[in-house]
């Protein structure tokens, strides 16, 4: 459940770029690596407390999102799906090899708040306290999205933008400036992702190979720009490939890509397509 | 409409002199460099494989993340024959290649529809899917530990694979050859160029009376036939399969080297794959750090600024020194 | 044909060559830490194989640590010869890669061993050169039964997992452990352990109520860590490669509070080697495992690999574990064949030695079987707990002269 729910945290950025820009960013592992190693070097070397450092991780890869993306995304985001799978191949293999030259290859763990550590026995069954952590950070964010997206002036022109760009920029929609600031959110989410789920999933420079795919699958599956659907994807596959581990292990994670598969072959344009 | 292929102008299928001279660079590699004919088979066997990536990729323009998938199949096709008994050359990549093709076959149906990202997931997931039922069924590939007691017979009765690599280089490089030839005489034909015309714009197609889904097929089938045919003559030199021949980091290294080198002109299938290769031959002994570094800057760079690889690179070089006259 | 066509075809053909020629050049560099000599006949030259990057990178770098250690202590010249390492990196479980560098070394280098060998498919590929080249193989690290089988030529160093499996079985069954789950990682070691623990488990009475394996690159444990959980063993017996899944294993166990629940872990020392316990942290306090290494034992010449261990690869590269000790021992059945034949290397009788071999190691007494090639060592019996501060596997008791009982 908490995996699944990871997932979506960090694919739900790559969901609005995906959507929105029509830009594959298979590179959007690194900003969740990276706001790991940033989670890791505030608390670890610097002391802050993991309640601390999530916002400024936040923030600042909101910030690192909105330059990269007016410097170097802007470039390629016209291009061809091919070149963008390239170009952001390409960024995540600098990204490993920046993180092995400063990190080093081996695992780095966050120290956890005292607080968030240990089991408490809820309904008759054993629940770590860190995962109950994450899945209310989820929950939060996901809902504030929702608010974000639905209810506020921002968000309309965000859903114009994705689904008529050039009709909403005759409208007067900063389509530009839009993308920039979603592109900084998604990033931003990604790296808070990267930051909760360092010690579930793994820290290491390559993290960002290794759920690469499952990010690719959590938003192709959910259907491109849908956050809803990126939700469902990411709860469909996480429960899937636990339930599957749990009762079938050898399958391993078999079932996931059939599932993937089938999925993608019964909604080829995703589980839940934005009307055009 | 850029991109590779679009400025390529059209492939001919007459031999010319430029063909011996870029043929005859192996051939005199062969002779030069004795000590490293075994990076040099496995160069000669990956640009096979890039030049099966092309006809789909660089000419047909679907996007393929697992390719590997056919790649693999025709290794431990060949494998588990000579594993088991088998282990005539020539018949064991034949039969690799049918294997292959026929599971290209069988997929191209669920590839052939959707758009380009919805293609790309689909590769991705049979590429996914093959790997991991190679590792459940490890009584017959061996697992992670590989299929080895792969114990070749000679060549055509007479040569034996020695341990220089002397006759799997010669044997590699006569199939990538005749691979080529097969390869390209399809491309220049009225199939061929059918292929790219759906490529530049599948939905007009149909008006000309062109049955878009059955090219594609076939398109389909052809590549995946060779890429294992590639597969096979990897096992077969190496006398070992592993389960990464069938890895998604194998299918997205053909994908880049192609890219590299260039797609939709043939030749950019081998000077990818031998760029590739070598560098990360030579980069990897220093330090992996360097490599990745250095492969991630130059994608990052191609598609910035070198839109067709170097070959495209070539040609707008060749095209701007030719504009002042 | 086009113009354009041509003069890319003439790039391509000067690349080739160009690119060919230029890493045939570099063919001879030598890592840092060994000497570049130029290729004189008194110099004995060793290939050593394995993976210094990607996933598995750790153990390229522990082998090279040991091996670094080595030299710092001994020195680089033996029987009047220097001694010459030329590190190749196979990136990953390449086994192909492996394949080439064997034959590289072989045919061009001329080396007179091959070492190293982190992995188990790198070893199997390279098993064929070895005997075709007649070049004497040591394993340092991989540790699947049948590699020794594979050639004449090759002798292990390191360890096999029913060597360390089957004890812990015996011990399980005779201190009060009636229902154990295993859990081990679904590839030629995994079954290993899995198959020697249960045999040796249930032939003392014990009852493997589940069994389940993982994938090998598996990220995460919760749903396997869960399954073990509800089905109320007495302990789990575990085994996963050393490394990045060790911590995810323990942190899984951490996190569904397995210990809480009363369910003991039991393992080989994969599972909390010396390298990565300090990264495990407390959990890892009570583990029961056997293994044949561990940084806490003590012996003289443990105290003197630790220092030169230290010296040469400094404190930022952390403790030592089984594959630098593996890796040391081999560098020394080297030194001891070329000091016994008086530097005149022969393969064959090179071979005779090495399968004839016994000293004293860092981590106990060790020899050769000369029938299989394999190691015989001592298998302690450990328990992970705090000594002076710093979490340790602490050996309590031990089994004398382990054979590998695969074979």
């Amino acid at each position: 459940m908490a995996y699944g729910s990871l997932l979506f945290v960090i694919s739900v950025g790559m969901s609005v770029t995906l959507g929105l820009m029509r830009f594959i960013n298979l590179a959007h592992g690194a900003f969740a690596m990276f706001g790991g190693y940033a989670a890791y070097v505030l608390v670890n070397r610097w002391g802050l407390s993991l309640f601390a450092a999530l916002p400024v991780v936040l923030v600042a890869f909101a910030g690192i999102g909105a330059v990269l993306e007016r410097l170097l995304y802007r470039r390629v985001s016209r291009s061809r799906p091919l070149d963008q799978v390239l170009f952001t191949i390409g960024l995540s293999f600098i990204a490993t090899a920046l993180a092995t030259w400063l990190w080093g290859p081996s695992q780095k763990r966050i120290t956890l708040p005292h607080a968030l550590t240990g089991q408490v026995h809820l309904l008759g069954l054993d629940l770590g306290i860190y995962r109950l952590f994450l899945i209310a950070m989820v929950v939060a964010i996901t809902a504030s999205l929702y608010v974000l997206i639905e209810r506020t002036r921002f968000g309309a022109q965000l859903r114009a933008a994705v689904d008529r760009p050039e009709a909403a920029a005759g409208l007067g929609i900063p389509v530009d400036r839009v993308f920039g600031i979603s592109f900084a959110l998604g990033t931003g989410l990604a790296a808070v992702g990267g930051a909760l789920g360092a010690d579930v999933l793994g820290l290491d420079p390559s993290f960002t190979f290794k759920y690469m795919v499952y990010f690719l699958l959590v938003v192709v599956v959910g259907g491109q720009g849908s956050i809803v659907g990126s939700a469902v994807a990411a709860l469909v596959l996480g429960v899937c490939d636990v339930v599957g581990k749990y009762y079938v292990p050898s399958a391993g994670a078999f079932l996931i890509y059939a599932l993937m598969v089938i999925l993608l072959l019964v909604f080829p344009h995703g589980l839940i397509r934005r009307a055009r | 409409m850029t991109g590779p292929g679009a400025a390529a102008g059209l492939p001919s299928d007459r031999w010319r002199v430029w063909d011996t001279a870029l043929w005859l660079a192996p051939v005199v590699a062969f002779f030069a460099f004795p000590g490293r004919l075994v990076l040099g088979s496995q160069v000669i066997i990956t640009a096979l494989f890039a030049l099966s990536l092309d006809i789909i990729l660089g000419h047909a323009g679907i996007v393929s993340l697992g390719h590997a998938a056919f790649f693999g199949l025709g290794a431990y096709t060949a494998g588990l024959l000579a594993a088991h008994g088998w282990g005539e050359p020539l018949s064991g990549l034949l039969c690799a290649g049918v294997v292959a093709g026929a599971a290209g076959f069988a997929t191209s149906f669920l590839v052939v529809r959707g758009a380009a990202l919805t293609q790309l997931m689909i590769t991705l997931g049979v590429g996914l899917l093959l790997f991991e039922a190679a590792n459940r069924a490890s009584e017959l590939t061996g697992g992670v530990d590989g299929l080895s007691d792969i114990a070749m017979w000679r060549l055509l009765g007479l040569f034996r694979f020695d341990l220089a690599g002397r006759v799997a280089y010669v044997y590699s490089l006569t199939v990538a050859l005749v691979g080529f030839l097969v390869v390209r005489r399809v491309l220049c034909s009225p199939f061929g160029l059918s292929l790219r015309a759906i490529r530049e714009g599948a939905v007009r197609m149909p008006a000309l009376g062109v049955p878009v889904g059955r090219r594609l097929v076939a398109a389909f089938t052809l590549a995946a036939a060779i890429a294992g045919v590639a597969g096979g003559l990897l096992s077969q030199t190496t006398q070992f399969v592993g389960l990464d021949v069938l890895s998604f980091p194998r299918s997205a290294a053909v994908l880049i080297m192609l890219v590299l080198g260039g797609a939709g002109r043939l030749y950019g299938a081998f000077i990818g794959a031998a760029l590739f290769m070598l560098m990360q031959d030579y980069l990897a002994r220093l330090d992996a750090m360097y490599w990745q570094l250095w492969i991630g800057v130059l994608l990052v760079a191609v598609v910035l600024f070198g839109r067709g690889g170097v070959l495209g690179l070539a040609e707008t070089a060749r095209d701007r020194l030719r504009r002042p006259r | 044909m086009s113009n354009s066509a041509l003069l890319g075809r003439a790039i391509a053909a000067v690349a080739l060559v160009g690119a060919a020629s230029c890493s045939d050049k570099k063919s001879d560099e030598a890592r840092p830490g060994s000497q570049e000599a130029p290729a004189a006949a008194g110099t004995i030259k060793i290939g050593m194989i394995a993976a210094f990057s990607g996933p598995f990178a750790d153990i390229g770098k522990q082998m090279q640590g040991g091996i670094k250690a080595y030299f710092k202590q001994h020195g680089d010249t033996v029987a009047g010869r220097k001694i010459e390492i030329l590190f190749r990196d196979t990136t990953g479980p390449a086994a192909e890669v492996a394949r080439r560098l064997a034959q590289e070394l072989v045919v061009q280098d001329k080396v007179d061993f091959l070492v190293g060998f982190g992995l188990t498919p790198e070893a199997l590929a390279v098993a064929p050169i070895a005997t075709e080249g007649k070049t004497p193989m040591i394993i340092m690290n991989a540790a699947t039964s049948i590699i020794t089988t594979k050639s004449p030529y090759i002798v292990r160093f390191s360890m096999t997992l029913p060597q360390v499996s089957a004890p812990l079985g015996e011990w399980a069954a005779k201190n009060g452990i009636k229902k154990v789950a295993t859990l081990v990682a679904d590839y030629g070691p995994g079954h290993d352990a899995e198959a020697a623990f249960t045999k040796s488990f249930t032939a003392g009475g014990g009852q493997v109520i589940d069994s389940v394996r993982s994938p090998l690159a598996n990220p995460e444990f919760a749903s396997y860590t869960q399954r073990i959980k509800d089905a109320h063993p007495d302990a789990v017996f575990v085994f996963v490669p050393a490394g990045e899944q060790s911590v995810a294993v323990m942190k899984s166990f951490q996190e569904r509070g397995l210990t809480q629940a009363g369910i003991k872990i039991i393992a080989t020392g994969d599972l909390i080697d010396d390298h990565m316990l300090a990264t495990i942290g407390d959990v890892a306090l009570g583990t029961t495992t056997t293994f044949h290494y561990s940084v806490a034992h003590d012996s003289p010449e443990n105290k003197a690999f630790l220092a030169a261990y230290r010296d040469a690869n400094g404190a930022e590269a952390g403790l030592p574990n089984f594959m630098s000790v593996a890796a040391y021992d081999g560098m020394a059945a080297i030194y001891e064949v070329a000091r016994q034949l008086d530097g005149k290397l022969d393969p064959d009788k090179a071979m005779e030695i090495l399968k004839h071999m016994s000293f004293t190691s860092p981590r106990g007494p060790i020899s050769i079987d000369p029938d299989t090639r394999d190691i015989v060592q001592t298998v302690y019996l450990r328990r992970v707990e705090k000594v002076d501060g710093e979490l340790r596997s602490v050996e309590l008791s031990e089994f004398p002269k382990m054979k590998d009982p695969g074979k």
